[in-house]
């Protein structure tokens, strides 16, 4: 077979592959709708609020209940050691001691 | 078929090592004839043969080919032209290492979009024409000079060209297969192709397969023979 | 029949071939491109994906959380504050939430407790997440010791464990209930660990907030809606291990740019120079010098993302986990529901095949408008 027929039929093989991730990526979606929902349910009757992503530490656990201290409870001049705390981002609202009123 | 009039090339135009390689030359070169440039290393006809095929310009002075002046022509149609009208054989061989014989005879005709099949089929007669079918998958490193000679010139005349250009085509064999070239530039002739061959070599000048022998040196024509 | 589909073929079986000349080099190139491809495609598929769970799930979120702080410190909120919120025109109901956080010896693992208003587990009994029975190997009819705050030990029986699809919010779960809790970390009754609210209008948040924070001012207040941004930004491009990852993928092409943009070795010219005297123009010789970029960078590009796909879909992620778990003891484990979007692909493209493609194509350039006459010498 010549080089360039078997190149492009790898090209046109990916492709068919890329189109195949989509579709599976939508049925899976479809398929796992239920589960998304069940556990929005979860969510709403346990009060949850947040994924559980890194049980490491309490701000890493609960992202969205940490606030600017939270970090540097254990001493004032602690310095982040969760290797965690190096993929998340503080949760954006900290910046500001409540909501809308300053 | 082919006219050159006053024909200047000059390298390194302006800098100290300025060099004249050809200076004024006047000539015209018949169709289906096998014209010999004769001269000692450094005369010019290297320069002259690759005026003639369009590989580079003069610097001053007009080409004409089949009666249209070609000197001008944007790069584009220069090498399309080559491409058609002109197949060459050099002086190094120049095939390309790392692919196979039958590749390396395929190559020039790639671009212009040819069909595969139809290419392979014409490209396997050639070196069955010249008697090296049998190394057509054999990668080029391999090939012997007489071989390697022979690929080039099949790999010349993959496109059909109606001229001929080999530049010191013997360099590299002995005297057998010196003679057994220009045994096939003969049936390169007989096959109404123009043929012209640069080479200081008696094997190939005294051939009585040459039509005509011109003298060059120092980038001027000495002598017409 | 000479057609321009059969000219990019002729030329790309060429390419090809050039490429195969050094097979050793190029097929380090491939592998480690493609690893490159595949490790930026393997973190945004999952950031992505985490990304939109968050984003659905969440939704069911509190609308409004409120926390008591004390000296810049989250701090048990006092049950009567319920009724001064109830007050505040637009509230429909005010909870109190119990929750905390169990270190477990044992195996050296955080669990977060939940005190739930429905399904009641029992007194004695707890509720557990998939994370906490595989890390403690404890199932159904187990029974688990737990430290209370007063040095007592109490044993909890395991009632049920919660479905391993739901643990992206349950891993570590552990249900219990009020009086267990109570027990085990000495609470007082009239105490919460903070109030969730319901209200009217969802557009009076930020009034009702505002109102809260005049009437209580030691309390902190978390909206929904802040929630959910958290978790928008989840992962820190800008700082920490992705930005690495990052830094490296970018280093990687730098370096593959600056040795093709160093020109064509002598070799690769002499060999443009054959081509053009042979009759191939310079835009044939771009042509290939495109194809051999384009073979390269569309195959690394083609099997990055594929691989990737199937890393973080079918395989959950597997290769992140030293860089995800860190410290855990507990590490959930990632069924990630697929969300792809096709600009996520396309970026990906004009990040990786794009700067290589071209890094290729340039240098070669000035090599190919050479003229021919040199190679005759």
């Amino acid at each position: 077979m010549r080089k360039s027929s078997l190149f492009l039929s790898f090209i046109s093989i990916s492709l068919a592959l890329f189109l195949l991730m989509f579709i599976h990526a939508s049925l899976r979606k479809k398929a796992e709708m239920r589960s998304l929902i069940q556990k929005y349910e979860t969510v709403k009757q346990l009060r949850l609020t947040d994924l559980c992503l890194f049980t490491e530490a309490s701000y890493t656990r609960h992202l969205s209940q940490a606030d600017l201290h939270t970090a540097f409870k254990d001493h004032p001049a602690s310095l982040e050691h969760f290797p965690s705390g190096s993929l998340l981002a503080p949760p954006p609202m900290i910046k500001r001691m409540n909501e809308n009123i300053d | 078929m082919i006219e050159l009039t006053n024909i200047r090339k000059v390298f390194n135009m302006g800098r100290p090592n300025e060099f004249t390689a050809i200076s004024g030359i006047n000539l015209r070169i018949d169709t289906n004839r096998m014209t010999v440039f004769r001269g000692p290393s450094g005369s010019g006809k290297t320069t002259l043969l690759s005026l003639i095929g369009c590989m580079a310009r003069p610097t001053s002075g007009r080409i004409y080919l089949m009666e249209k002046e070609i000197t001008s022509l944007p790069e584009r149609f220069l090498t399309e032209i080559r491409r058609r009208t002109f197949g060459f054989i050099f002086q190094q061989f120049n095939l390309i290492k790392g692919i196979t014989v039958l590749e390396n005879v395929m190559l020039p005709a790639y671009p212009t979009g040819e069909r595969y099949s139809s290419l392979k089929k014409r490209a396997m007669n050639l070196l069955d024409i010249f008697d090296i079918s049998k190394k057509a998958r054999d990668r080029v490193e391999w090939l012997s000079g007489g071989e390697a000679q022979r690929v080039t010139i099949a790999r010349a005349l993959v496109n059909n060209p109606s001229v001929v250009i080999a530049d010191e085509p013997t360099s590299h064999l002995d005297t057998k297969l010196s003679r057994e070239l220009m045994g096939m530039m003969r049936r390169l002739k007989e096959d109404s192709r123009t043929v012209l061959i640069a080479s200081h070599d008696p094997v190939v000048y005294e051939s009585d397969a040459v039509d005509r022998v011109i003298r060059i040196a120092d980038g001027k024509i000495e002598e017409h023979g | 029949m000479k057609t321009s589909t059969e000219r990019q073929k002729n030329i790309i079986d060429f390419a090809l071939s050039s490429l195969l000349r050094r097979k050793g080099k190029n097929a380090g190139l491939l592998f480690i491109y493609t690893l490159i491809v595949f490790a930026l495609a393997s973190v945004v598929f999952f950031t992505h994906a985490i990304k939109e769970e968050a984003s659905i799930i969440l939704k069911g979120a509190p609308e409004m959380t409120v926390q008591k702080t004390v000296a810049g410190r989250h701090d048990l909120i006092p049950i009567n504050y319920i009724d001064r919120i109830q007050k505040i025109r637009g509230v429909i109901s005010v909870k109190g939430r119990l929750w905390g956080y169990y270190y477990d010896p044992i195996v050296g693992a955080n669990y977060t407790l939940v005190v739930p208003e429905t399904p009641d587990p029992g007194i004695g009994n707890i509720i557990i997440g998939e994370g906490i029975s595989r890390t403690r190997l404890a199932f159904e009819g187990d029974s688990i010791e737990f430290r209370t705050y007063d040095g007592k030990i109490i044993d909890l029986k395991i009632k049920k464990i919660l479905s391993p699809e739901s643990e992206i919010i349950s891993s570590d779960l552990l249900m219990i209930s009020e009086a267990d809790f109570r027990r085990l970390f000495g609470t007082r009754e009239n105490y919460a660990v903070d109030l969730t609210l319901k209200v009217r209008n969802p557009r009076e948040l930020s009034t009702i907030a505002r109102k809260i924070s005049e009437i209580l001012p030691d309390t902190r207040v978390i909206l929904r809606d802040e929630i959910l941004r958290t978790y928008d930004s989840v992962f820190n491009w800008r700082g920490g291990i992705l930005i690495i990852i990052l830094a490296g993928a970018l280093l990687s092409f730098v370096i593959f740019a600056w040795d093709k943009a160093s020109g064509p070795s002598l070799d690769e010219r002499r060999e443009i120079g054959i081509l053009k005297a042979i009759g191939w123009e310079t835009s044939d010789i771009i042509l290939m010098k495109f194809w051999e970029g384009m073979a390269i960078s569309l195959t690394s590009f083609c099997s990055g993302i594929i691989f990737a796909y199937i890393h973080i879909f079918f395989t959950d992620a597997f290769l992140f986990e030293p860089v995800l778990k860190g410290w855990s003891v507990l590490y959930p484990h990632f069924k990630l529901v697929p969300f792809m979007d096709a600009s996520q692909i396309s970026t990906l493209f004009f990040l990786s095949v794009v700067p290589y493609t071209v890094a290729t194509i340039i240098p070669s350039w000035r090599a190919a408008t050479v003229d021919p006459d040199s190679v005759m010498r």
